[in-house]
């Protein structure tokens, strides 16, 4: 039977904040979720939401007040599971003293790589990560974009079966975050399992096949993008020639914008037949009616308007600059 | 698990050979030297005492800032620019994590000292034109002071496993001065009573004894060091380090590393 990729059980971080009187601050409320092998998942929400601290607990960097969570049906501190991760964590700042070259030597050297299998690896890797070039630089001479990479580098470097990356698209220009989701295909194509954070939710909704969303240290939902989207209202958009609104679609409670000599108006899906009936009644020009594909990026923010609905203004505003 | 270990060390030593920080305390302490040999030259008929005494004391007092200066960021650096994170996610335990940085932060200081002695030796030479039998004894306070070095790395390590690299310097420094008291301190034993004599007695077995470990006077008089010495202050200075380096994996293990 094939394990499961990751499985986590009721993981709980609690911290203890203030330095006289202490307090507790959960980062992570109990959080239970499975991951197969092979696949690429996505682990969403906005920053604070818990995503790096859940990260930090399955690499075992802070421990958890509460849960467990077992990885290729290995305990998180078992030597032999450790050999087969990876991880790239949010921001990553390596030794700046050495070189590309040197460092993936290190890292090989410290995940038990023999040395006659270590060179032609970090060659391999190297080139795979687009920086054969600069393998002898010092990466105190990288770019932000070249330390992402040389990070998925050292990372991918021992051919782990399941890669952690915290992040990894942060920070990146369009054509960074492309090679960085070229990489993560290429991962899965060899049958890795990709469990990846983001809050950038194209990159995962192109990229995942599930993903979680997480708010406030609160799971908030898991599946694929079509299984979370599936239960959310459905919406159609119909589009008119002129540029009047009856006032009978405003009352049908329907989103309306002019553009040009047409008006799109955004609906629920069984408002669908009255909007048309009132378009006829005032004799206006129907020219279509689409479904809404309803993305992850809604669904996302439905969520997260049930616990901080000033953030998401917020965060609407931002995505509309 | 030793060579995990080796590579970490390997890899501290090669981050502070790299330092810039640390090839000019070397030039420093090589400027040192060049002070005492033309000290000497100035002092009458004293011209060895000078140098062995000012020579060794500026290698104890490199050594023992370069010590503090590098320790307290073995730990804390690494957390900072959260490069310990993909050690860590490796199949490293901490405890192993911790002995590398010992391990190559003492390599370091020894490969330090020895450079240094060598600079102390030339200017032994300079001055005397010729070398002594009891120069040999040089070698023994050099061999302490290495000890000595080998104590304030762990204590630094002690610290920066916990604190901030401030107070972790601050925190190893005040120990270095007091333990270079240990002696008067043992004194003030004798002479106490009740409740102080408790506490000076505490305080004298968990401050590290660095004034048995100073046999410079002696050496530069040209007294010899007894074998006896050099056993109890290796079998000393083993003990000391590995219960401070057992303190700091103690607490390492079960730090959340935020």
């Amino acid at each position: 039977m094939l394990v499961r990729a990751i499985e986590i059980l009721g993981l709980e971080k609690v911290y203890q904040v203030g330095f006289w009187r202490k307090r507790p601050r959960r980062a992570l409320h109990p959080l239970s979720l499975a991951v197969e092998q092979g696949e690429i998942f996505g682990f969403l929400g906005p920053n604070g939401a818990g995503k790096t601290t859940t990260l930090k607990l399955l690499m075992g960097l802070v421990f958890p007040t509460g849960g467990t969570a077992r990885i290729l049906d290995m305990e998180l501190d078992d030597p032999r599971m450790k050999a087969q991760i990876g991880f790239l964590p949010e921001q990553p700042y390596f030794y700046d003293y050495l070189t590309a070259r040197e460092l993936l030597r290190y890292y090989g050297k410290l995940s038990g790589l023999d040395s006659k299998q270590l060179a032609p690896r970090v060659d391999a890797v190297l080139e795979q990560v687009g920086l054969k070039d600069a393998a002898n630089v010092q990466l105190r001479k990288f770019s932000k974009g070249m330390l992402q990479r040389a990070g998925i580098a050292q990372a991918i470097l021992h051919d782990p079966k399941v890669v952690f990356l915290d992040e990894p698209m942060s920070g990146l220009d369009p054509m960074g975050r492309r090679e960085v989701r070229v990489l993560i295909e290429q991962l899965k194509n060899d049958g890795k399992t990709v469990f990846f954070s983001t809050h950038i939710l194209s990159d995962a909704e192109a990229l995942c096949d599930r993903v979680a969303i997480l708010n406030q240290g609160t799971l908030r939902g898991v599946g694929s993008v079509e299984e979370l989207t599936a239960g959310m209202r459905a919406q159609v958009e119909i589009v008119w020639a002129g540029n009047s609104t009856p006032i009978a679609l405003t009352r049908l409670g329907a989103a309306c914008r002019t553009a040009g000599d047409t008006v799109r108006a955004v609906l629920p899906s069984a408002q669908q037949d009255a909007a048309i009936e009132a378009l006829r009644r005032e004799q206006l020009r129907l020219i279509s009616v689409t479904p809404v594909r309803l993305s992850l990026e809604d669904y996302f923010m439905a969520q997260l308007a049930q616990d901080e609905p000033e953030a998401v203004a917020a965060d609407q505003a931002k995505a509309a600059r | 698990m030793r060579s995990r270990i080796f590579h970490i060390a390997a890899n501290t030593f090669r981050e502070a050979v790299r330092d810039r920080v640390l090839y000019n305390l070397i030039a420093f302490a090589l400027l040192l030297t060049a002070t005492a040999i033309l000290v000497g030259q100035i002092s009458m008929q004293i011209e060895r005492l000078v140098v062995i005494n000012l020579g060794l004391t500026a290698v104890s007092l490199f050594g023992v800032v370069i010590a503090i200066f590098i320790g307290i960021g073995l730990v804390s650096k690494e957390i900072e620019k959260r490069t310990l994170y993909t050690v860590l996610s490796r199949p490293v335990a901490r405890w192993e994590f911790i002995a590398g940085k010992f391990f190559g932060l003492s390599g370091t200081l020894v490969v330090n000292t020895s450079c240094m002695a060598v600079g102390v030796f030339a200017a032994l030479f300079y001055v005397a034109r010729q070398l002594h039998g009891s120069d040999a004894w040089v070698l023994v306070a050099m061999y302490f002071i290495v000890l000595e070095l080998l104590i304030t790395t762990a204590l630094a390590l002690f610290f920066s496993s916990f604190s901030s690299p401030l107070l972790s310097a601050v925190f190893t420094f005040c120990l270095f001065i007091a333990g270079s008291f240990a002696e008067d301190l043992r004194g003030f034993v004798g002479l106490s009573h009740g409740l102080q004599h408790w506490m000076a007695m505490f305080a004298v077995y968990a401050i590290p004894n660095f004034s048995a470990l100073n046999v410079i006077g002696q050496v530069a008089h040209g007294n010899p060091i007894s074998g006896q010495l050099i056993f109890w202050n290796t079998a000393y200075t083993l003990v000391y380090t590995l219960a401070v380096l057992s303190g700091a994996i103690l607490i390492f293990e079960h730090r959340n590393l935020k």
